[in-house]
């Protein structure tokens, strides 16, 4: 047997043709355009009011300069929320487990927040660096871990996504694998793993959710020190 | 009406290869035919006053469905022959 259990995470091809781009594209789907009228139809509204508490909450810290940042930010939720759960439904694929796609989603937001603060306010942007209250001996060496924890903030925030999600999947995978190993052999332990599958199930949802939210608000929080 | 302008469902079957070479097969065509397909699932089951769970389960299930016929090939290698 060829196959590993890693295989679940290649990107997938039907004869020939990456599906990748399909699987990127099917949330638009489920996102359509409301019209012009008051009163739309259920999907609508639920989809506009999710959309309306997620904005409310991201952009209450930021001042009116932040508030720019509304609609990538508030786009960039909803694209890793349906991504993230619809990874969760049988034999789909999952575009954020790939570090390719965090890394860009990632690096690029986290060079604009950055550039923007080095651009606009220099100073304050530098002044991060060294936190209020340190001892002076201390500064060289803080202002050192300080940059490298600047620097190591787009890694983390596509890593954390990539990783986060793969285990789940993972895990997900090797438990059902036990499950259908062990139910000839000894069913009442397979049917003890199934409740363990069942809660993990509920976990993987719960994940998928929380770490969509985590990425945005850390930029959001990013954001905020800058603008 | 004439076969030209007939919706699919209401050609019969002995006329279809016909009415698939009256039928526009461009890039455009294609895709106004996607578009005009969306649409009328999307008027039937989602756009509607009191619309449920199903319009959007259905549009999952078929994605799940799509997703197993494209890994139907790669799946099947799979032999469950574990040893004890």
């Amino acid at each position: 047997m060829n196959l590993s259990f890693f295989d679940q995470f290649a990107s997938p091809y039907f004869l020939g043709i990456p599906l990748i781009l399909l699987s990127m594209l099917f949330p638009t789907l489920l996102f359509p355009t409301p019209n012009n009228r008051w009163i739309t139809n259920r999907l609508s509204t639920i989809q506009l009011w999710s959309l309306h508490s997620i904005t409310k909450q991201l952009m209450a810290p930021l001042n009116k300069e932040g508030h720019k940042w509304a609609l990538i930010l508030t786009s960039l939720t909803m694209l890793l929320l349906t991504i993230n759960l619809l990874g969760l439904l049988p034999y789909t694929f999952t575009p954020t487990t790939q570090l390719s796609m965090n890394m860009a989603l990632a690096f690029p937001l986290w060079l604009a927040t950055l550039l923007t603060g080095l651009r606009n306010q220099p100073s304050i942007s530098l002044g991060h660096l060294l936190p209020e209250g340190t001892p002076t001996p201390l500064i060289p060496a803080l202002i050192m871990i300080e940059t490298t924890s600047l620097l190591i903030r787009p890694l983390a925030l596509g890593v954390r996504l990539t990783a986060n999600l793969t285990a789940g999947h993972l895990l997900i995978q090797l438990i059902s694998t036990a499950i259908t190993a062990l139910l000839p052999i000894m069913p009442t332990v397979s049917i003890l793993t199934t409740s363990i599958l069942f809660l993990l199930t509920i976990l993987e949802v719960a994940v998928a959710m929380i770490q969509a939210y985590v990425f945005v608000l850390l930029l959001s929080l990013y954001l905020q020190e800058n603008i | 009406g004439p076969l030209a302008e007939r919706r699919l469902m209401d050609v019969r079957l002995g006329e279809l290869p016909t009415w698939l070479a009256t039928c526009d097969l461009s890039p455009q065509g294609l895709l106004g035919g996607v578009r005009k397909a969306w649409s009328s699932y999307y008027d039937k089951y989602i756009n509607v006053k009191r619309g449920g769970p199903a319009g959007i389960s259905m549009l999952l299930a078929g994605y799940c469905l799509l997703s197993y016929v494209w890994n139907y090939q790669h799946i099947s290698k799979i032999s469950f022959l574990v040893s004890v």
